[in-house]
């Protein structure tokens, strides 16, 4: 009960920084209509400083290093050196480059320019360095990353010295790994070949079930990036599970893509193109789901606490405030079903590809 | 595919990768297999505990049910047994009444013989007292009779008398 509590008090105070957030982004005009797109895209989106409260230059935002390999070599400085400046008027000169931050994406100022050529429409026509920054995703991952890594260290710890029941965080975190173990990875890919896949299902699961868990809290400075709700994280995964699929796939596997067994000629000729489409679709569809449910989630959360800024009443929140919190908590729930998801269509593929047919 | 969050960017594509690789290794090392070689090793060691039960079990019923057959066995040993006593018991009691029978009879009969011989040896005493006490009542009659001349004379009249019938 009292952990409850605790829990909606800090929803409820992250809630307020939230709206605090959104706030500052609102235009000052009270006849102009408050357009809540731009925050939540923000707020989605990958930046490279972790913003944490305020807005414009009294901004607080912890800042992250920038690495850039650029045409004069490797460039590394943290990115409170453009000061919030998002919208590419704050030059950093490193290397004889002037680097300007522009939507979170930097750019390499032409000689001699001031600003950004910029088009009509909007697009932008210097040249991109190439970006490995340290940044607000890849931060959260790292967090992640030590989270998962320190929970499974002290599990696997107290598992040393003999035969004992489990205890502590290993009794919570065994059965799951027993489900991973036994209901993902044996019912799907079977008895002989489950077992060299089982440390890729389990770490992919933790791995996008603790991403997606961090990428819930909304306290600043935690964590509350949307890191599986970003397309590169899913695209990687979903990548090594098309390798894993692919460079596994037996004789049968093949045979089934290239020439159908049981099917007439024309329609093997047929089925080619298909199956050559479906090898990508099926790992492409996991990238998408993934993705578009985190980010689905974050923007109904966002837009939600919006409606009071949209409303321009506190007395939406007596609305908004019990919606969210009823999202997030279906958020918590779809954070681990995503996960199971992500993990369970691997095994299937994986399964599909070693799979021996009678 | 302007729209920026649906563009991988590579920064992120590199970053993932290294981390997710980096942290299958380390899990795969210092938890994934430790934690499935102890669960694995206490499955086996349930599984070995369960089986001896099993085996212990199986013993138990196994003893049990030689303990029946021993138990119906002695019963049945007992039960014979029994029955030959009763059998002897029988014999003996039957014996021992023949001899005491014959015994009985043996004895019965040696009394009776005795007491002929004692019966015969009373009649021949009560005949010679009888014979004694007859001598001895004629003679007081004798006495009697010829005790005077008068009675002397009667008697001898009367054998006269009868004579002259005669």
């Amino acid at each position: 009960m009292r952990s409850i509590l605790i829990t909606i008090t800090i929803m409820l105070f992250s809630l307020s920084l939230l709206a605090n957030e959104t706030e500052h982004k609102a235009v000052s005009s009270k006849d102009e209509k408050y357009n809540p797109v731009p925050p939540i895209m923000e707020h989605i989106s990958d930046a490279h400083s972790w913003h944490i409260v305020g807005g414009g230059h009294d901004a607080i935002a912890l800042p992250l290093p920038v690495i850039l390999w650029t045409d004069n070599g490797l460039v590394v400085f943290m990115s409170s050196e453009f000061h919030h400046d998002t919208k590419g008027h704050h030059i950093v000169a490193r290397n004889g480059l002037n680097l300007v931050n522009y939507h979170e994406k930097i750019y390499v100022l032409n000689d001699g320019e001031e600003h950004l050529d910029i088009d009509e429409e909007g697009k932008v026509a210097n040249v991109r360095p190439i970006d490995i920054s340290i940044t607000k995703n890849v931060f959260g991952m790292l967090i992640s990353m030590l989270i998962v890594c320190l929970v499974f260290f002290k599990a696997a710890r107290s598992y040393k010295g003999g035969i004992k029941a489990p205890k502590g965080i290993a009794s919570f975190m065994e059965p799951l790994v027993l489900f991973v173990k036994d209901d993902i990875a044996l019912q799907n890919i079977g008895e002989k070949h489950h077992r060299r896949f089982v440390p890729f299902l389990l770490t992919a699961f933790f791995f996008i079930w603790f991403n997606n868990l961090l990428g819930l809290i909304p306290i600043p400075g935690f964590s509350g990036a949307n890191i599986t709700g970003n397309i590169a994280f899913t695209l990687v995964l979903s990548t090594i599970t098309l390798l894993l699929t692919n460079l596994n796939g037996n004789k049968q596997y093949w045979k089934h893509v290239f020439w159908m067994p049981g099917a007439p000629v024309p329609i093997k000729i047929f089925l080619i193109p298909i199956e050559l489409i479906g090898l990508i679709a099926k790992p492409f569809a996991l990238m998408i789901r993934l993705f578009a449910n985190m980010t689905a989630g974050h923007i109904v959360v966002l837009s939600l606490v919006s409606l009071i800024f949209i409303f321009k009443s506190i007395y939406m929140s007596a609305v908004a405030v019990p919606f969210t919190l009823f999202i997030s908590v279906l958020e918590l729930l779809v954070a681990l079903l995503q996960a199971y998801v992500f993990t369970m269509l691997s095994a299937l593929f994986i399964g599909s590809a070693v799979a021996e047919h009678h | 595919m302007d729209n920026p969050l649906v563009t991988p960017e590579i920064g992120m594509l590199f970053w993932t990768a290294l981390v997710f690789i980096i942290l299958m290794l380390l899990l795969t090392k210092y938890a994934w297999k430790p934690i499935l070689a102890a669960v694995k090793e206490r499955e086996t060691s349930i599984e070995e505990a369960l089986n001896s039960a099993e085996d212990a079990k199986r013993e138990i019923a196994e003893l049990k049910s030689n303990n029946e057959d021993l138990l119906n066995e002695a019963r049945a040993e007992r039960d014979e047994m029994l029955k030959e006593a009763r059998g002897i018991k029988d014999n003996i009691v039957a014996e021992a009444k023949t001899t005491a029978n014959q015994e009985a009879e043996k004895i019965v009969a040696a009394a009776r013989e005795s007491i002929q011989h004692e019966k015969m040896a009373a009649i021949t005493e009560l005949k010679n007292q009888v014979a004694v006490l007859s001598i001895e009542i004629a003679e007081k009659i004798l006495k009697d009779e010829l005790s005077s001349a008068d009675k002397q004379k009667a008697i001898i009249d009367n054998v006269v008398k009868d004579i002259n019938l005669n």
